[in-house]
């Protein structure tokens, strides 16, 4: 064993000072599943699909610094049925309706159920009624499917350099909001070509006025699985217009 | 839902509500204090909730959520919203390819629709009889007897869905309309993969014409089986030839006189009204000019065919020539007529097919034309399988809809079914006794019209139904259902 290694599933990966797991099986090229991390934005361990085993202990890979010698179980059966378990509850908590959703072929979320075989959604649906904003010239906000990992909220501040969103209440009524006195989309700085805008993993986000343009067969999830274009090379993956970011 | 009536004549009506889509028929009869029948209904418990919870979605949106309305005609659905939707984005003409393509995407529909109906679900009634053993009485039964009508039947089917997936990318509720135009064009390699079978589906629906023509003609005691004379409703083209996708609306009376014609269907609100009664969910349309009472009309392949001058196809036009001297010329009122009908339509759809295939256009690449300036309304009106589909939606200043307005096509020959039901209870019904019979007997009538009462109608031609027989005191006197099985129960 040399220094700065970790093993997953028994697989012997480097890594640098200051990775985390996630990191460090990223570029690997090993895939652990996820959906509120994003290379290059603060790490948030919200979705807790990225849960593996280290040394017997559930962690979040995205938030746990790898260190050296760490022995990381991560897709396992037992890990990939929990991880399940958690997509059927991102599912029930809001109204998934794929069939019709624009964002479907380009979710990551419908992505991942399929990845983990999800054949329902298990729990009762909650049925939730939330509000569409659509106040904003060029962007729409469909709260029915933001799974609250805030990826917006860390790109708006993080990359865009603005404060747009932000998340209010707690436990069950945790929900997205725009940081506005109106709480409008329309009355925020947000523009079309911010980060925040395109970034959603699901439907939450979308672009005004369009959507359903990619035919079927040439979607991103169509022509990769969540697993390949995680960890695919940039050059060699076809990411439509409307994948997350 | 169960609702029970007041005392003294207590009963309870067991109602099933399901989607428009995929609904289950129920006829109830009253009779009069000699068991002549006085009343007959047909009952289409489907509730209509796509109107209501579409509101607040964005408009793009729209042809994807309706669509899913129905499983068999979903692409009718589609594109009646996304010629709104056309509207609403201030956009009034496609791109010559887009127009095909949108063109090519019906007729497949239109095509796969007919032979699903005739060859899946009515044929065993017509090879076989209505009174004929159940058992035997289904598609199962016309592959063992007819081997080679089922299976062209089948291909029949097939090729349509074929023609869908290529545009559409799924058989069913793919994607293939966007605000302006369509998201994918036809590949060399898809259009020849297509012509390959377009030869055999033109001669196969020459050979279904031919089938029902001979029926028809061959049986007499089809003639006056459920027959109305009514109102006829359809699209036309601007020459009046029959147009299953883009042209103004005609209305004809009985004898053919005009009611209106090359009507602008975005004022379909001056034209047509609908009625609310208070034991269905589906509404009844009528004819403005004509009235609640004189006002209702049929509307699909035998409207289609009746009202239409001309069809832009040889073989077709040459069916419907044809059709029209059957009748001397006139129209043709016989409700099993729409059969007939229908396979002249298939045969369109198939030359139809055929003649875009070939056109330089199809593969074109030019597909979206810019959006124009923003409506408040749009409306989409479309020939579907079953007859003039209207969708009218509008939007508020931030795209999301408001309201919206489906008159679907069952919906219009709402009223014909009835009196169709009403005309076999009064000829066929043989006093208390209710026999598996005469269920057929109702069941081939309201079948005619291919409604979309539900996949029951789409399920193998087992369409569970439910007749009750009330005397004239209220009395429930025998209640006969047939289930999704095809078993027969007497259920009093």
């Amino acid at each position: 064993m040399t220094n700065n290694t970790l093993f997953i599933d028994g697989q012997e990966i480097p890594f640098e000072a200051g990775q985390t797991i996630m990191d460090a099986a990223l570029a690997a090229g090993i895939y652990i599943p996820h959906l509120c991390h994003k290379p290059g934005l603060s790490p948030h361990g919200s979705c807790k699909l990225c849960t593996v085993d280290v040394d017997g202990r559930s962690a979040s890979a995205c938030t746990l610094p790898a260190s050296n010698g760490m022995q990381v179980d991560n897709n396992t059966p037992a890990l990939n049925e929990v991880r399940k378990t958690l997509t059927q509850m991102l599912f029930v908590e809001g109204n998934h309706l794929c069939p019709t959703c624009s964002k479907s072929g380009d979710c990551t979320l419908q992505a991942l159920g399929y990845h983990f075989g999800m054949l329902d959604g298990h729990f009762p649906p909650f049925y939730p009624r939330r509000e569409v904003d659509a106040s904003h010239p060029s962007v729409m906000l469909d709260r029915d499917r933001c799974i609250l990992c805030e990826l917006c909220v860390r790109a708006s501040r993080e990359v865009d350099g603005k404060n747009v969103f932000a998340i209010s209440g707690r436990g069950a009524q945790s929900h997205l909001i725009v940081n506005t006195v109106s709480g409008k989309l329309g009355d925020s700085d947000l523009q079309t070509g911010d980060m925040a805008a395109h970034i959603c993993p699901v439907g939450a986000i979308l672009i005004k006025d369009h959507g359903y343009e990619v035919p079927i067969g040439m979607r991103t999830f169509d022509l990769h699985s969540v697993a390949e274009s995680d960890v695919a090379s940039p050059v060699t993956l076809k990411k439509t217009e409307h994948h997350d970011a | 839902m169960e609702q029970n009536q007041p005392a003294p004549n207590l009963r309870r009506i067991a109602i099933d509500p399901v989607s428009r889509v995929e609904g289950h028929g129920k006829i109830t009869l009253l009779l009069d204090a000699d068991n002549h029948v006085h009343e007959a209904r047909l009952h289409i418990v489907e509730f209509r909730g796509f109107e209501k919870f579409i509101q607040g979605r964005p408009y793009t949106e729209v042809p994807y959520f309706v669509q899913r309305l129905c499983g068999i005609c979903p692409v009718s659905h589609h594109l009646a919203a996304a010629k709104a939707v056309d509207q609403l984005v201030g956009v009034d003409e496609l791109t010559p390819t887009a127009t095909k393509l949108r063109r090519l995407l019906h007729f497949g529909q239109v095509l796969q629709s007919h032979a699903l109906h005739f060859f899946h679900l009515s044929s065993p009634d017509f090879l076989f009889g209505f009174g004929s053993n159940l058992a035997h009485r289904n598609i199962v039964g016309v592959l063992e007897d007819y081997p080679d009508l089922a299976l062209k039947g089948v291909k029949l089917r097939k090729y349509g869905q074929q023609v869908i997936a290529a545009i559409a990318g799924k058989r069913i509720h793919g994607t293939a309309a966007i605000p302006g135009g369509m998201n994918k064009s036809l590949s060399n390699d898809e259009r020849k993969a297509l012509l390959v079978d377009i030869a055999d589906v033109v001669a196969w629906s020459q050979e279904a014409v031919t089938l029902n023509e001979t029926i028809h003609i061959g049986h007499p005691e089809n003639h006056a089986f459920a027959t109305l004379t009514t109102n006829y409703l359809s699209m036309i083209g601007v020459q009046g030839e029959m147009e299953l996708y883009h042209g103004g609306l005609r209305a004809r009376q009985a004898d053919g006189s005009e009611i209106f014609d090359q009507f602008d269907y975005c004022n379909y609100g001056t034209a047509i009204r609908e009625e609310v009664r208070n034991w269905s969910y589906m509404k009844f349309p009528y004819l403005t000019a004509l009235g609640k009472e004189n006002g209702w009309y049929r509307v699909g392949p035998l409207a289609r065919v009746n009202v239409c001058d001309s069809i832009p196809t040889p073989l077709a036009e040459a069916a419907r020539l044809r059709f029209r001297a059957f009748a001397g010329g006139a129209y043709v009122h016989d409700t099993l007529a729409y059969h007939w009908a229908r396979m002249i339509e298939m045969l369109h759809c198939a030359e139809a097919i055929q003649m875009l295939l070939h056109d330089p256009d199809i593969t074109g690449t030019d597909l979206v034309v810019a959006q124009g300036t923003r409506r408040a309304q749009g409306v989409g009106v479309i020939e579907a399988p079953r007859g003039t589909l209207f969708h009218h939606y509008q939007v508020d200043e931030q795209g999301l809809i408001e309201k919206a307005n489906l008159i679907v096509s069952t919906t219009s020959n709402n009223q014909a079914m009835n009196e169709s039901v009403r005309s076999v209870a009064n000829h066929y019904l043989d006093g208390h006794e209710i026999t598996e019979g005469l269920l057929n007997h109702l069941e081939v009538a309201v079948r005619a019209y291919d409604p979309c009462l539900s996949c029951a109608t789409h399920a193998l031609g087992k369409m569970p139904l439910q007749v009750e027989l009330i005397s004239a005191t209220g009395e429930l006197l025998n209640r006969v259902s047939k289930n999704m099985d095809g078993v027969v129960e007497c259920t009093l």
